[in-house]
């Protein structure tokens, strides 16, 4: 494996509005160390991706961004949203997770009916008016370009579901949340091409309203529909700019051998 | 040997081994039932024993055994369900947790003339519970309580993460998240193992013939208040159950048709756990039916 110097890095400033950012981000499983001083910052109403080899802290990065990782491993810096540090002990975790959403890399739609996925959640957060209700159901799921789909079988069970679909409802599920931004692991790489793409439009469409966090390993996804990209190695951000640039013209060499499929 | 004739080898080998299996099952199960069935009739399962004479029945014994359970259930599924789920959920893998662990093993492997008479010097004499349903009951519980939890706890440990992932991200508390998404999902299973654990109850005799005691009083079936005397649901009473029937008519009956009885008890006995058996899977896979595939 080529061996490459961490210190050379280029982490471009973001001129717009920043809607999440995080300083000097470093994260521990036990005694291993996972992150290093992440510190990037996430423009508003685009798409981010973050692409690396495998193993290279994607992941474990993202699951910080709505402190899915709390009792997982030891997060230690700043995670800024909304100027508060959501990593600070103090904070309302659950809160947080309302207006950071997360999709998985395997869809894990709930053991209940189609409605029920999205509501349920709705519910518990104190929302019981019908008509609300009822409006963010079929929002959410032409958001998520399923409604069409399934508005006939909103009570059938989310399992009887192709993989796909059930993709696309867990988008919904948390869109109906109505975040500020979703994060998505992955979310189509156990998917065939055509689900796929439906769901690369999906997200095309939402970056309208929402700031979008997207892990990827399909380069052509990362370049199809991200505005803003991330390369992690070994647990370093080297290189962190416009997808454009990127992917025409990295500034690192790691990045270029990554990209031209050179690496390693 | 090539792969194909020694994977054939194995193959037959198994079918082999399991055939055993089954035909003794078969053979155990068919004789009880071919000795027992012919006499069992509508008067055996609503007349009284008799410690006599010839005729006597088992419907005291009968109701005992169900009531018994009951009770034993009421008393063990919400400390197994909630053991089950600190345990799967909660518990941090310490050394506490290994103890915890090891000690549930350790009651599990318990023999039950032990928890018998532990039952005995425990509850009937320390605490003067006397022979009576409650002194069983809670005797049951301790023989119940371990494989019940361990039973909980994998139930709820093959619900995948990805679901408790899905409902935290979604703000739920951890809480919520455990009643409303995982449990529903174990449901199937911890039903299942709860009826097979019935089954186990009902068969239990060597865990209350010291504690539930040997003898079962008349009771008067038209009287509910448990806290009367004669009542068929006081719990201080004490209530022999069919399986200590079966071994005491066999032991040291002296009706002249003890062995009609003991086999027809038998038959009885076997019949509800093969239908606590039977309603179990049927149960569990309607539950699971119900709430995977489409209505
Ligand atoms: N729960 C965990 N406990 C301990 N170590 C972990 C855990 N999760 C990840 N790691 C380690 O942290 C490092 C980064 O893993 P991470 O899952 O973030 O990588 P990734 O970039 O998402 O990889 P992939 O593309 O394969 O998903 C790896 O070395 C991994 O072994
Ligand atoms: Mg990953």
């Amino acid at each position: 494996m080529k061996t490459y110097d961490f210190n050379q890095q280029y982490i471009s400033k973001i001129e717009q509005e920043v809607a999440l950012s995080t300083e000097n981000v470093q994260v521990h499983y036990g005694k291993s160390h996972a992150i290093f001083d992440a510190s990037l910052d996430f423009p508003r109403f685009q798409i981010t991706s973050l692409i690396g080899a495998s193993g290279s802290g994607k992941s474990t990065y993202l699951r910080c961004l709505n402190r899915m990782n709390d009792r997982i491993a030891q997060v230690d810096g700043k995670i800024l949203y909304r100027n508060t540090d959501i990593n600070s002990k103090n904070i309302n975790v659950y809160e947080v997770r309302r207006h950071i959403g997360m999709v998985f890399q395997r869809p894990n739609p709930f053991a209940k009916s189609i409605r029920e996925n999205i509501l349920f959640a709705l519910r518990n957060n104190g929302i019981n008016d019908k008509k609300e209700l009822q409006e963010r159901l079929e929002t959410s799921l032409r958001d998520a370009a399923l409604w069409d789909e399934v508005k006939d079988d909103l009570d059938k069970s989310a399992l009887a579901l192709s993989g796909g679909q059930q993709q696309r409802l867990c988008i919904a599920r948390s869109i109906a949340m109505h975040p500020d931004i979703l994060l998505l692991d992955e979310p189509a790489s156990a998917l065939d091409p055509i689900s796929t793409s439906k769901i690369e439009e999906t997200l095309k469409l939402l970056s309208k309203n929402y700031t979008i966090i997207i892990v990827t390993h399909n380069m052509q996804q990362a370049s199809r529909i991200s505005d803003y990209t991330a390369f992690f190695h070994m647990g370093h951000i080297i290189e962190y700019n416009q997808t454009k640039n990127i992917f025409t013209a990295p500034e690192i060499k790691a990045t270029e051998d990554y990209i031209s499929g050179d690496f390693g | 040997m090539n792969a194909k004739k020694s994977d054939k080898l194995a193959t037959g080998m198994i079918y082999g081994l399991v055939g055993i299996v089954v035909a003794i099952l078969v053979a155990l199960l068919g004789y009880i039932l071919y000795n027992g069935v012919p006499d069992i009739n509508w008067h055996f399962l609503t007349s009284e024993a008799q410690s006599f004479s010839a005729g006597g029945g088992v419907r005291d014994q009968l109701f005992n055994s169900l009531y018994l359970l009951v009770l034993a259930l009421i008393i063990s599924f919400p400390i197994a369900l909630g053991a089950g789920i600190y345990l799967s959920e909660y518990a941090k893998d310490n050394w506490i947790t290994d103890i915890i662990r090891t000690s549930i093993e350790v009651l599990s492997s318990l023999p039950s003339v032990v928890v018998g008479l532990f039952g005995y010097l425990l509850l009937v004499i320390q605490l003067n519970l006397g022979f009576s349903i409650l002194a069983g009951a809670i005797a049951l519980t301790f023989f119940n309580l371990p494989l019940l939890t361990r039973n909980i706890e994998e139930s709820l440990r093959s619900v995948p993460d990805l679901q408790r992932e899905a409902g935290t991200s979604l703000g739920l508390s951890g809480w919520k998240t455990i009643t409303k998404i995982i449990l529903p999902m174990a449901l199937p299973g911890i039903l299942t193992g709860l009826i097979l654990c019935s089954g186990r109850i009902f068969g239990e005799a060597a865990a209350l013939i010291y504690t539930a005691g040997q003898s079962a009083p008349s009771v008067d079936y038209g009287n509910w208040n448990l806290f009367t005397e004669t009542s068929f649901l006081n719990p201080m009473r004490p209530a022999e159950t069919l399986a200590v029937h079966i071994w005491k008519v066999n032991t040291e009956s002296v009706t002249p048709d003890s062995s009609v009885i003991s086999s027809a008890s038998s038959a009885v006995l076997i019949i509800v756990i093969l239908i606590f058996n039977l309603g179990a899977r049927y149960l569990g896979n309607k539950l699971f039916k119900k709430m995977t595939a489409a209505k």
